[in-house]
């Protein structure tokens, strides 16, 4: 059995250099690497070619700092039984749910055998939604609670089915699949790569800046040239962070008011809005949109930008630092955070979870420190993490994430000012390589985004996949509320702050 | 004519007390706020929209509101105002008035129950359990109140209170049921930290959630029912504390403004409980009542104690 190493800053892999092997083959090593926990599934998708499917497999490797690539092949006409991986090592679960929804591949012995997303290319259009084949348990005692799929509040869609006895949970089930965007096909079906972009950047509008780097990486990497001066990966990665900072602070407020604790809530939504302005007076839009574009940027750091950004990080900081020595300090608080929804390191690995719910609970995945592109490579980084698990640790990693984002922000534009600003503007039509296949993972602030994109042998794409964390991620979220009091949801719920979009495409 | 001065003075407590803690709340979260009547101009589009009623649902969910304001405004007949006499009276209405407010709490479980859905089955099994804890407090604070003044209707408890005067060891006991009474309102109207008003998480809702299927009218009445629960409760407190200071309507005018700002701020500095410590939290206030009682009662009785 063999995997090709590859690391996340090379450039794409031609599609002639993925090996090839028998599946047998492929469970066999699959399971057993994912046995380690320091390696799990950073992508596994399907791509139709030459009469029949090529799987590709891209299996994440903290230890090593690289990515290992595999492929088998399955024709049309295949009947060999796949066992299924699920079965063994259950993080591999969405990959290949969404395999069997999409091509009609039965994975023989998968455990959770449920359609993931309801796409509109989905192999068997029989299968509605309205019969999603949720899990139940029979008993007098116990009773079930539906909540959704229409959201109480104005978020997303997302139906969520708790199995109680009295207050306690003890099964939550949550199905997903209600939005129907075809993000993927849209995203092939046109060769404007603009309009890509733009599609790229509404995958999930919490992360358009975390999307877009991960998109407009991936197709750099498919350009026939080496990828771009390294100032345009030092701005992406200030507005990263900035994203990061935001979304945090967003996530601490949002914790506080649910349960009602004005003081918290009021002071992280001021705190939010001077990160998005700061966003906003860079680019023009409080989420970055528009800001990462392919090749370039229209949006240039200037001298005076980068001081803005400085100030205005410098007393977020100092603000959010009295936020936490104050949320820190509230019994009240600390009283309905601590000790709930605890999810231990084992479940994050066999889960697969990554990025900041999995750091929480001490098992360190973080893509900038372990699998490091850009201006990782030069700065190192090193992951913040938390041993406990529970709300409470989620939230105090939020704020270390902060404070360590704003250090980072600071050296980034420290090597910024020395080095100049970059002049680049964007190139919307640079030929992609053919039969090439380029991947790139970017740490966004709830974990690793994989864009990974396959050209076929004209250059067109011919595939492109998305992997949000939440795909990841959604399962800790079921595992944090069992045996918690079903009112302790909304506040797991929160804790982690998953994306409905993200995860449906 | 007493008797409705008392009521009107009841009724507009009512109303403006939501805009007081709104606008405190706001205050000391450094926000412009709402406008003080907010919920006023809410109520008026409520009172303009249609109902909208599910089709499991029968009459008993389109009757449970009205059931609800006319017990709450009759237990409010019986609440008088420092001087001002009530409307109606007689010995013992002191356990009407409590049992008034528990009809209210029953038609709005019972409609909650009438609707089939399992957020509003939850909603009713929590504010079940929690009216029935907390009953026994509401009780030993009326019989306090009873025992120090020798009367057991609203309308003599208060004049005699305020006509014999207290010792400084029965003032402060009496002073510490009016904090009881407080802790009273965070569960009787679904207060932080027992429930949280403004929440949208309906799986962490009581009374919110028992509410969540009515609309328009309904709703409006549901809405003035719960402010006009708040405003009777405050004004015990307040008659019990104008009672031992002195100072008569003016002063029940003041310990209810202050009543208010005091839960106001509390909403303002404290997260709510978990669900489960809310049981524990209604059980603490139990106790206090009962200490209370028993040491009203050492002190009455001039019981030599040690």
């Amino acid at each position: 059995m063999h995997w090709l190493t590859t690391y996340n800053h090379e450039g794409g892999i031609p599609l002639a250099d993925i090996p090839e092997v028998s599946y047998p083959e492929f469970h066999g090593s699959v399971c057993a690497r994912l046995g380690d926990s320091s390696c799990h599934i950073a992508d596994y998708f399907a791509v139709e070619q030459d009469g029949g499917l090529r799987f590709f497999c891209l299996l994440a490797d903290d230890r090593a700092g690289s990515v290992d690539i595999t492929s088998f092949r399955y024709g049309y006409y295949d009947d060999d039984p796949l066992p299924s991986v699920t079965a063994l090592r259950p993080q591999a679960h969405p990959f290949e749910r969404q395999i069997a929804e999409r091509y009609g591949i039965k994975f023989e012995d998968n455990p959770w055998d449920k359609p993931l997303r309801y796409p509109f290319d989905r192999f068997n259009k029989e299968t509605s939604i309205d019969g999603y084949p949720f899990y139940t348990i029979e008993g007098d005692a116990l009773h079930e609670v539906n909540v959704g799929p229409i959201h109480a509040g104005i978020i997303e869609p997302g139906a969520f089915r708790f199995i109680c006895n009295g207050e306690k949970v003890l099964h939550l089930e949550i199905s997903l699949g209600y939005q129907h965007r075809g993000i993927l096909n849209l995203i092939t079906s046109t060769p404007n790569r603009l309009r890509q972009t733009v599609l790229a950047e509404s995958i999930a509008g919490d992360t358009a800046v975390g999307h877009s780097t991960a998109y407009v990486t991936a197709i750099e990497k498919l350009y026939g040239q080496p990828s771009p001066a390294d100032l345009l990966a030092y701005e992406r990665a200030v507005a990263l962070e900035l994203e990061r900072i935001a979304m945090h602070i967003a996530d601490t407020g949002a914790l506080c008011m649910d349960i009602g604790y004005q003081l918290g809530q009021v002071a992280c939504e001021a705190l939010r809005t001077v990160v998005i302005n700061t966003m906003l007076c860079w680019c023009g839009n409080r989420f970055g949109k528009g800001l990462v574009r392919p090749s370039g940027t229209r949006y240039p750091l200037t001298p005076e930008t980068a001081a803005m950004i400085r100030t205005n990080l410098a007393e977020v900081v100092r603000r959010y630092t009295e936020v936490r020595e104050d949320l820190k300090s509230a019994p009240s608080l600390l009283a309905r955070f601590e000790d709930c929804g605890v999810v231990g390191r084992e479940q994050m690995v066999t889960i697969g979870a990554v990025g900041m719910a999995a750091r929480a609970s001490a098992l360190v995945r973080d893509i900038r420190a372990t699998h490091p592109w850009g201006p990782w490579r030069e700065v190192p980084f090193a992951a913040e993490n938390k041993r406990q698990g529970d709300v409470m640790a989620r939230l105090m990693l939020r704020g270390r994430e902060i404070f360590a984002s704003a250090r980072y922000i600071t050296v980034l534009l420290d090597q910024l000012e020395q080095t100049g600003y970059t002049d680049r503007r964007p190139c919307y039509d640079i030929a992609l390589r053919p039969r090439t296949l380029a991947y790139s993972l970017i740490e966004g602030w709830r974990g690793e985004i994989c864009h990974c994109a396959v050209t076929d042998s004209r250059g067109n794409l011919a595939a492109f996949q998305v992997t949000d964390p939440s795909v990841h991620n959604w399962l800790a979220l079921a595992l944090a509320v069992r045996g918690e009091g079903i009112s302790d949801f909304p506040i797991n719920n929160k804790s982690f702050n998953l994306s409905y979009c993200g995860h449906d495409l | 004519m007493n008797g409705i001065l008392a009521i009107l003075f009841l009724l507009g407590a009512g109303i403006l007390m939501p805009g007081v803690i709104n606008r405190i709340r706001a205050w000391l979260s450094g926000r412009k706020g709402m406008p003080f009547f907010q919920h006023l101009y809410n109520l008026r589009a409520m009172v303009r929209k249609g109902v909208v009623t599910g089709h499991t649902s029968t009459l008993i969910f389109r009757a449970a509101p009205s059931v609800c304001l006319a017990s709450v405004f009759t237990a409010m007949l019986f609440m008088p105002v420092g001087g001002l006499e009530p409307i109606l009276s007689f010995r013992g209405d002191v356990i009407l008035f409590a049992y008034l407010l528990a009809v209210s709490r029953i038609a709005l479980i019972l409609a909650a129950l009438d609707t089939g859905s399992s957020f509003e089955g939850m909603g009713a099994s929590r504010e079940a359990l929690y009216g029935a804890m907390a009953e026994p407090a509401l009780f030993i604070v009326a019989g306090t109140t009873a025992l120090v003044s020798g009367y057991t209707s609203f309308a003599d408890i208060f004049p005699a209170m305020a006509f014999r005067g207290f010792s400084i060891e029965l003032s402060l006991v009496l002073l510490l049921l009016v904090y009881v009474i407080i802790k009273l309102i965070t569960v009787e109207c679904g207060r932080i930290p027992v429930d949280d008003p403004r929440t949208h998480l309906e799986l962490t809702m009581i009374h919110e959630v028992m509410v969540l299927d009515y609309s328009g009218v309904d709703l409006a009445t549901v809405t003035v029912s719960g402010w006009l629960k708040m405003a009777a409760l405050a004004a015990v407190a307040g008659n019990i504390a104008a009672a031992v200071t002195g100072g008569g309507a003016a002063a029940v005018v003041g310990w209810m403004a202050l009543v208010v700002a005091i839960i106001a701020v509390v909403e303002s500095f404290v997260a709510r409980n978990k669900l489960s410590r809310n049981t524990t939290y209604i059980l603490t206030i139990v106790a206090i009542a009962l200490v209370l009682f028993l040491v009203a009662f050492i002190l009455e009785s001039d019981i030599k104690v040690g």
